[in-house]
């Protein structure tokens, strides 16, 4: 680990001022971030603790949305009653991540901003252009059981590991920022980047901005909706492909349909297209496998995770079963579907 | 009153030892015509009782000492570099950054390092612990990636962790094998296991398969596997002179000085190894090159050195499971009879180690068949050497063999369970020696019936529960009883009654403590609490390996020869005015805290009494096992049957284990809590090895790439059902107290379990390991 002076920011603009300034970087729940620091992958030589500024609450908007604090917890998050009562979905993917120590540690701005698994990039020993720039691609013909199928480029194949990030993504919901140039309001769907031929950028935010809280609308799931996450154990393990799922049932009908896949993409994948082709429709296993197949255009795989394709294609077959039956995945009885 | 005075106590209490009748003596050894260790017989003392754990007390508080733990003045801490290709020469060097940088003392490379030999190998000699034979940072060659390439000391682990990331270190690769499959296609070799070869033919193994009416011909894999202890490799290591004192944490005291004397060019008595509390070794924590580079490092600088590996460290400076890839071959008769078994296969290795994973070892008694063909091939790989990892041989090759038979069972349309009991054979089939016990058909009766085997649908794919598939497979479990030569054990009884055994063995966690407690308060009439059990020190008695599940056999002859000894000097010290005079050594036995006369228990005296006498404060005698005759003349193994319930998903092909049950045939159990939780701590790791364990090796350079606890999967709670133990509890009449080891069985014979009732569940049939998600879609 480097050597780092450790500054506690006194509010935003002043935590936004030093953090414009190079090696510097945010210290959230320091959950990935001093992980990162350990290994060495994370070098800063200033760290900023935001940990302690005020935007920590989780508070009704005017029009029935509601924002949570950047700096909230994400157990504070998950259990919070307005959020499991209105927005399930997010609840339910939260407790599907990581574990409760590690998500009574972790922030929702921490949660955003937290960067791959990729095998490659926690080895300093190996070439990886996420870490290092135009040092080449380890993962490409290497182990790559756990990464993406889709929106990858010839420079990264990495995934965005977040789980809440996929019902974020559903949910439709806001990132608001504040930096040195004043504040901004990024689309949930505009704030994570594909990788390009810039891999080490992971999303949008320019140096200094800090995530301040993520808005969430007032239009929600409380009935159809599942979080349905697949991995290789059923605790503390990494999405292979998640998908959040969000319907509004009219009639019979889906009104309305949001979705989302993880653990395929350098971000939260949605395909307007697919939700698009649901809606107006019964719900039947041939709408959903058309679906299925709409999201996962264009998917290729990079040998070990081919598997991956199919098993996102069945994910979001059985996530649109369960959210358009009313029976949401559990995340504590996982025997059940 | 210590805490682990209270413990013993508390135990005490639960344990209500009642002795009432003399224990007679042990037989010195357990040769045929021999008789059976009278402890067998004694139903009232201590052994089989649930005592807890007497060691538990001072975990839980925090007090238990583990080897990063000793204090000592002035102490550095270690840091060491990995090199990053897996074969060539160091071109640069440059510790410049490193030396500079605060806290350090020392960067120790190839340059500066001391001359010194390379480590025995495990196996080449009788206390030979090493992990590889390779020079000790002794030249700029590479031998795998990750090898160590230099060593920090510094003043606090941080300053020498941050030291470390500052060397630069360029290499001249040279052409590596990494991929298993080029190494196989270039060259193969019949391996040796313990100097002995493991092929082996009985008969026309491969024309009686191509005569068989039915017959099973194909192959299983199972991939490398890592160590991950909850305790990562550590050592605290000071030059006293000229003299080596290591607080270790080791399964081989003993094995671990000696090696490193041989390294140092010293005596063995100038070599102190101590490891008092281990935090589980499964087969690891043998002499890898962190404790010699630590000696290193500590003889350069005349500092004491603690050098505890990182979780990365122990990947790759630690050796794991190899990979396999067997041939499993299987021709039966209609009735069922097996006419030709063929288990064959090849295994990866370096040229640095000795360690051909066996997996062909469960073959060699599991099953009676008219002919046999047995081989274990060894290709080399430029990767780390492997290394002994809980069973094995059996926990991979009872994967293949039982889920062959279970493959034979289907061909049949035979129960798998009925199938095996037509194969019970009389005598160890390819041995031909006489089992010393086996009831694993006992086993199998009571396992089932608890189990409720007979509910199963023998129809795969036809019990369904909504998406899920729901299926039971059962396979058998299996490991050897070994005793290895070299026990010995020193009894100091003193004046107040209290009897202290001393013996350089090993607690890992397992409970042997406790239960040798029990063992020698049963056979001296002693309470609990008056028996005092020292071990995990190199300077004691004795060279006790704590591996293939021989340390509790190991203990027992050393503790019964001690006996022998003791008694003797004993009756000498008592003389002719006690009750015991005139008595000789078998006519006496233990009992109420002294010797009794075996039919005539009222002529007894306590040994306080005998001393005082006599005006002794203590007596001490030493003594040594006899050689492990018994295995020679018997077959001796034990079984277990293994009972798995899973739940598939048929959408995404997810795998629950919902219920799990293993029946075991130990032979006698000493300690029925220590014992289940062996057994449970095995199946858990059985069951992580069936559906996630695996080390991402890439084989484009031969490096670990997910040498951490989140990316290396081993089951959670989640993952793991409620797990029923039982066992039937008959002794060994071979075998000290009648018991035959029970530190690795658990683990056997899961992977087959498991893979059988998703078979059951699903009608597919995955012989790779481990069995995730993707191979069930
Ligand atoms: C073993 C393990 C398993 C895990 N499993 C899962 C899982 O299954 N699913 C899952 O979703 N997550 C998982 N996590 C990840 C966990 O959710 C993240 O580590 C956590 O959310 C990060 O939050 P933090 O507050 O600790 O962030 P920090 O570690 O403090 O920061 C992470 C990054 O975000 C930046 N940052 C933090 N806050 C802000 C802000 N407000 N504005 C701008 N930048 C900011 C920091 O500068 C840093 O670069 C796991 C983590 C571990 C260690
Ligand atoms: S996938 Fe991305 S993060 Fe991984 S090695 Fe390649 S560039 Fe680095």
């Amino acid at each position: 680990m480097n050597r780092f002076s450790y500054h506690r920011a006194g509010d935003i603009a002043e935590a936004a001022q030093m953090g414009a300034e190079p090696d510097t970087r945010f210290l959230a729940g320091g959950t990935n971030l001093v992980d990162l620091m350990k290994a060495n992958v994370e070098r800063p030589t200033r760290l900023v603790d935001i940990s302690r500024l005020s935007q920590n609450t989780i508070e009704d908007l005017p029009e029935g949305g509601l924002r949570l604090g950047a700096f909230a917890t994400n157990a504070d998050t998950a259990y919070d009653e307005r959020v499991e009562q209105r927005y399930p979905l997010l609840s339910s993917a939260i407790l599907a991540g990581a574990s409760p120590q590690l998500r009574n540690a972790a922030t929702n701005g921490g949660n955003l901003n937290q960067r791959t698994r990729c095998y490659y990039f926690y080895d300093t020993e190996t070439p990886c252009n996420k870490r290092e720039p135009g040092s080449g691609c380890s993962a490409i013909g290497g182990v790559n059981r756990i990464h993406a199928i889709l929106g990858t480029s010839e420079a990264c194949i990495a995934t965005h590991p977040s789980d809440m990030c996929v019902a974020l993504a559903a949910l439709e919901a806001e990132v608001r920022v504040q930096g040195p140039a004043g504040e901004r309001v990024i689309a949930f769907a505009d704030y994570h980047r594909l990788p390009g031929d810039e891999p080490w950028k992971d999303n949008t935010l320019q140096p200094g901005e800090i995530v301040t809280a993520i808005d969430l609308p007032a239009d929600s799931f409380t009935e159809n909706y599942t979080y349905l996450k697949l991995r290789d154990r059923l605790s503390y393990a990494f999405a292979l492909v998640s998908v959040a799922v969000g319907l509004k049932m009219e009639g019979g009908k889906i009104a309305k349909a949001r979705l989302a896949l993880g653990g395929v993409a350098h971000k939260p994948w949605r395909v307007p297209a697919a939700e698009a082709l649901l809606e107006g429709q019964e719900p039947s296993a041939d709408l959903f496998a058309q679906a299925a197949d709409a999201m996962l255009q264009g998917a290729v795989g990079q040998g070990t995770n081919d598997f991956k394709i199919e098993l996102a294609r069945r994910a979001i077959r059985r996530a649109l079963r369960q959210a358009a039956a009313g029976t949401p995945q559990s995340q504590t009885n996982k025997q059940v579907a | 009153m210590s805490i682990l005075e209270q413990a013993k106590q508390a135990a005490q209490g639960a344990a209500q030892s009642v002795i009432q009748k003399a224990v007679e003596l042990a037989p010195e050894s357990w040769l045929p015509g021999g008789k059976p260790d009278p402890l067998i017989h004694q139903k009232h003392g201590l052994i089989g009782k649930p005592v807890s754990r007497i060691d538990g007390p001072l975990k839980v508080q925090g007090k238990a000492t583990f080897a990063a733990e000793f204090p000592m003045d002035g102490l550095l801490y270690a840091s060491v570099a990995f090199s990053t290709v897996p074969k060539g020469r160091i071109a640069s060097l440059d510790t410049s950054a490193a030396e500079a940088a605060p806290g350090v003392v020392l960067v120790m490379t190839y340059r500066n390092a001391p001359r010194m030999k390379p480590m025995p190998v495990f196996m080449s000699n009788a206390k030979a612990a090493g992990g590889d034979n390779l020079p000790v940072m002794q030249d700029d060659r590479i031998h795998w990636n990750g090898q160590p390439v230099a060593l920090v000391l510094a003043e606090t682990q941080e300053q020498a962790d941050h030291a470390k990331s500052l060397i630069r270190v360029t290499y001249e690769a040279e052409p590596a094998t990494t991929r298993f499959v080029e190494a196989k296609a270039q060259n193969t070799q019949p391996g040796l296991f313990m100097g002995q070869p493991m092929k082996q033919e009985i008969g026309d193994a491969e024309a009686a398969l191509a005569a068989a009416p039915v017959k099973v011909d194909v192959t299983y894999t199972t991939p490398r596997h890592n160590h991950n202890a909850i305790e990562p490799h550590a050592a605290t290591i000071v030059w006293q002179g000229d003299e080596l004192l290591v607080h270790d944490a080791s399964q081989a005291v003993t094995h671990t000085a000696w090696s490193l004397s041989e390294v140092f060019g010293i005596e063995e008595s100038q070599v102190h190894v101590t490891s008092p509390y281990v935090g589980g070794g499964f087969g690891s924590k043998s002499l890898w090159q962190h404790q010699v580079l630590g000696a290193a490092a500590a003889k350069l600088t005349g500092r004491p050195v603690r050098i505890a590996l990182s979780r990365e460290g122990v990947y790759r400076m630690t050796g794991g499971r190899t990979l396999t890839e067997q041939r499993m071959a299987i021709g039966a008769a209609q009735d069922g009879r097996f006419e030709a078994i063929i288990h064959t296969g090849t295994v990866a290795m370096t040229h640095h180690n000795a360690m051909p994973e066996p997996f062909i070892l469960p073959t060699r008694s599991a099953y009676a068949a008219r002919t046999f063909k047995l081989d274990v091939e060894v290709t080399y790989l430029d990767m780390i050497a492997n290394t002994f990892m809980r069973a094995p041989g059996e926990s991979v090759g009872t994967f293949a063999l039982e889920s062959a038979v279970d493959e034979v069972a289907v061909a049949l349309g035979m129960d798998p369970v009925a199938l095996r009991m037509v194969n019970e054979p009389s005598e160890d089939p390819t041995e031909k020696k006489p089992f010393s016990s086996r009831n694993i058909v006992e086993a199998y009766r009571t396992g089932a019936e608890r189990f409720g085997w007979t509910k199963r649908n023998p129809v795969p794919g036809s019990v369904r529960d909504g998406e899920w598939q729901v299926g039971m497979g059962v396979a058998t479990s299996t490991y050897p009883y070994h005793r290895m030569p070299g026990g010995a054990a020193r009894l100091t009884l003193t004046r107040d009654g209290r009897m202290k055994v001393e013996i350089a063995a090993h607690e890992m966690g397992m409970g042997t403590s406790t239960a040798q407690t029990q063992v020698t308060a049963d056979r001296f009439g002693l309470q609990l609490d008056q028996v005092d059990f020292a071990y995990g020190d190199s300077f004691l008695p004795g060279q006790v390996l704590a591996g293939g599940s021989q340390q509790t056999a190991s203990i027992g002859a050393s503790v019964v020869a001690a006996q022998h000894a003791m008694v003797a000097e004993l009756l000498k010290l008592a003389g002719n005015d006690s009750p015991l005079a005139g008595l000789r050594a078998d006519e006496v036995g233990g009992m109420e805290g002294g010797l009794a006369k075996l039919d005539e228990p009222g002529r007894h005296e306590t040994y306080a009494s005998i001393l005082s006498r006599a005006q002794r404060d203590e007596v001490a005698v030493v003594g040594s096992a006899p050689p492990p005759l018994e295995t020679m003349h018997w077959s001796m193994h034990s079984w277990g049957a293994m009972f798995c319930e899973v739940r598939v998903n048929s959408v995404t092909g997810e795998v629950r284990v919902s219920r799990f049950l293993g029946s075991f045939d130990c032979g006698r159990i000493l300690n029925a809590k220590t014992a289940s939780s062996q057994f449970r701590g095995g199946i858990i790791m059985g069951l992580g090895m069936a559906l996630m364990e695996e080390t991402q090796f890439d084989e484009r350079n031969g490096r670990i790439m997910n040498p951490s606890l989140a990316e290396y999967h081993v089951p959670v709670h989640l993952d793991v059902p409620e797990i029923d133990v039982m066992w039937t509890d008959i002794a060994d009449p071979h075998a000290p107290m009648g018991a035959r080891g029970i530190g690795e069985i658990g683990i056997t014979g899961v992977g087959a379990a498991v893979a059988n009732a998703i078979y059951n569940a699903t009608g597919k049939r995955i012989r790779d390991l481990p069995i995730t998600l993707d191979k069930l879609m």
